[in-house]
């Protein structure tokens, strides 16, 4: 195959078939993420509550996904009877394509992507702007008083918060252009490579505009994805169920998918530009043979760990012959994630050199993928986090935070980080 | 086949034109007409784009992004326009709206 | 050219590309319902933008997607759900003097057919690929530089949009 030893995304290098490859692999590992997104906050919701949480389905739940999907596949397909049928069957489609096209372009690695536009964070603003066009759509096509309003706000608030996060965005992007050549660019992979050029995650650049930068993307992601505490459009107890109120069964879990994957994808977004991506902690500082091995022990020892806290977990089962598949499950589940460790560890081994053998370059593939994954967890359960903790804002108190506070904070910060730019070079 | 040249993109944007003509002309509905005009503007700027590629310079893709600008601003004063005549008259249809004062 | 630039397929996906964009404009004049319309508008739009990345201009095809399919689309289905009233989906949709409208319009199209027809060497195949690297910092600086006033008085435009837009469309002044 003439496509590995290249360094390029095989978008780059014309490779249809590796292309096709990379494009199946994310969305498989996307669709896995949003189920085990969903067992997340599931648990964490209820861990936060004090409360347990789903325990019955599988061992602590595990197999709960699935039953949730078993269910919303085989209830009824309920339409209304005055609702515009192409528009109804349309508009979740809508909202999953916008979600899933933008992982295109978005970098798992130096050359893990499915391809390298040059317009790439151009064209993931816009292509996740699309996703309101299908939420209008749903609201409107469900002929109901509810769901309208419910769509009517929410692309509201989506449509206000997304110029934030453009603002915030350009700052970012004003950041990659402070190399020698004098020259930006808005490719994903290479706002990464700039980073690790200047040598410093831009959310710790010109301390604290990077930062601040940084806290208006994350706010306006969460507002952009209709996550608490902007949720007021699909919130039970305001609207029963916004936009999505008439949708049952698979339509509706389109509807959860693409919200998941949405979350996913401007998680990544904010990963990529401030906190440098598929680069590990300190790559310029600590660069000796030594650091770069224990880094990429990092892998097994993750995966090692979530083993050990299977083990525990099923050590701990009260030893009841009620108990006794769950244990069962739970054992096997955890030396599952054993036996991964195990396998990240003999790569990480067999390839610790940084000579160009296969099992270096599937070292370096699975860091680079690994510290992504890493990253976009954290902001996944600072989400879920975010649920919990905090109530929901009025919306009208979201629609003025949207235009009277992240705005001129964006702009000032743009400004601010163009002149020290300037003045720095 | 025959390659595509620059004359293909002029004859697209020719029919985007004369069918966004078309909707003006012919259409009572104002939201429709409003989209009618959208196509109209389309076209020139496909028009523009193919004719930068086709010189070499980047002329036309700027012009164009300024069109784009345009065609949001009128698209927004229109929409309003639209909404403050609704509300006085309650129709939306360019046939009945005939009269300077009433 | 380095490779992944050449472009692949070319026909193929010019004529897909095409065809969507003049489907997408006749359905636009002449679906009943604004909704059908507006969905059949985003159709083109999008097909609209494929067609400026064929001709290497991926800045205008992410503005194009960003402000006309994502900005501009939502509004126009805003309005149409606030403006929507039962009684004009039972009425006729084409006004009285249609025949006229489209008797003009075929006009002009036979003039653009004879004007490229005869013209065709005005219009020279020879495509000069733009070299697609830094085609958005390329924009930039024409943006900043020759067409700076323009620039200016864009935003001046946009300032007086909004403005006009908000009060036309308030209920009290």
């Amino acid at each position: 195959m003439s496509y590995f030893g290249s360094q390029l995304s095989p978008g780059v290098a014309g490779n249809q078939l590796w292309a096709l490859i990379y494009i199946s692999i994310i969305f498989a590992g996307v669709s896995v993420a949003v189920m085990a997104m969903n067992w997340l906050e599931r648990k964490a919701l209820a861990h936060f509550q004090v409360r347990l949480g789903p325990m019955r389905v599988g061992p602590h739940g595990l197999l709960q996904p699935i039953a949730d999907a078993l269910k919303l596949l085989l209830k009824e397909d309920i339409i209304p009877a005055e609702a515009d049928q192409f528009v109804f069957w349309i508009a979740p489609l809508i909202g999953l394509l916008a979600s899933f096209t933008v992982y295109t372009v978005v970098p798992f690695g130096p050359s893990q992507a499915v391809s390298d536009m040059n317009i790439g964070i151009l064209f993931m603003l816009g292509v996740s702007s699309l996703g309101v066009l299908g939420i209008v759509m749903a609201g409107w096509a469900s002929n109901s008083h509810y769901p309208l309003i419910g769509a009517l706000r929410s692309s509201a608030q989506m449509v206000s918060y997304e110029v934030a996060m453009g603002l915030a965005v350009v700052s970012a992007i004003l950041m990659t252009s402070l190399n020698e050549s004098g020259t930006g660019t808005l490719s994903m992979i290479e706002i990464v490579r700039a980073q690790q050029q200047q040598g410093i995650w831009f959310i710790f650049k010109f301390f604290p505009l990077g930062l601040i930068a940084f806290v208006i993307f994350a706010i306006a992601m969460v507002a952009e994805t209709n996550r608490a505490p902007f949720d007021l459009a699909e919130a039970e107890s305001e609207l029963t169920a916004g936009f999505h109120t008439e949708y049952s069964g698979l339509r509706w879990s389109l509807f959860m998918l693409a919200e998941y994957a949405a979350m996913i994808a401007v998680s990544s977004i904010a990963v990529t530009l401030w906190l440098g991506g598929w680069m590990r902690p300190f790559p310029n500082a600590l660069s000796a043979p030594a650091w770069e091995f224990l880094f990429s022990l990092f892998p097994a020892l993750t995966f090692g760990g979530l083993a050990g806290i299977g083990f525990l977990g099923a050590a701990r089962m009260p030893s009841h012959s009620f108990f006794k598949i769950q244990r069962a499950g739970l054992a096997v589940f955890a030396a599952l994630l054993g036996l991964l460790a195990l396998l990240l560890l003999v790569i990480a081994i067999a390839g610790r050199n940084a000579d160009n053998s296969i099992a270096a370059r599937f070292r370096e593939g699975i860091d680079y993928v690994y510290w992504f994954v890493l990253k976009v967890a954290v902001f996944m359960y600072l989400f879920i986090w975010y649920r919990a903790t905090w109530p929901r804002y009025r919306f009208d108190q979201l629609m003025k935070i949207g235009w009277k506070v992240m705005l001129p904070i964006s702009l000032g910060v743009l400004i601010v980080t163009a002149i020290v730019g300037v003045i720095v070079k | 086949m025959v390659p595509i040249t620059t004359l293909h993109y002029l004859v697209v944007a020719a029919a985007l034109f004369v069918l966004g003509l078309i909707g003006v002309l012919t259409r009572r509905n104002v939201v429709i007409v409003l989209m009618s005009i959208e196509l109209v503007l389309n076209a020139v700027n496909l028009n523009l784009v193919a004719f930068s590629r086709m010189w070499g310079n980047l002329h036309g893709q700027v012009f164009s992004i300024f069109i784009v600008v345009d065609a949001a601003a009128e698209a927004a004063v229109g929409l309003g326009i639209l909404i403050a005549f609704f509300r006085n008259k309650e129709t939306i249809n360019v046939d009945e709206i005939d009269l300077l004062k009433w | 050219m380095t490779p992944g630039m050449a472009p692949v397929a070319t026909p193929f996906f010019f004529y897909l590309l095409s065809g969507l964009a003049v489907l997408g404009g006749v359905l636009v004049i002449t679906r009943r319902n604004a909704v059908h319309s507006a969905l059949a508008l985003i159709v083109t739009l999008l097909a609209v933008s494929g067609l400026y990345l064929m001709l290497y201009a991926p800045f205008v095809a992410g503005v194009q997607i960003i402000v006309y399919a994502g900005g501009i689309m939502v509004l126009f289905l805003f309005v149409i759900m606030l403006v929507n009233i039962e009684r004009t989906a039972k009425e006729r949709q084409f006004n009285r003097i249609w025949p006229a409208g489209v008797l003009a319009a075929v006009a002009l199209l036979g003039l653009f057919v004879s004007v490229y027809v005869k013209g065709k060497r005005l219009f020279p195949d020879s495509n000069l690929p733009l070299p697609e690297t830094s085609n958005t910092q390329q924009i930039g600086v024409m943006l900043y530089g020759n067409y700076m006033f323009s620039f200016e008085i864009a935003s001046l435009l946009l300032l007086v949009a909004i403005l006009g837009a908000v009060i036309m469309a308030k209920k009290r002044i």
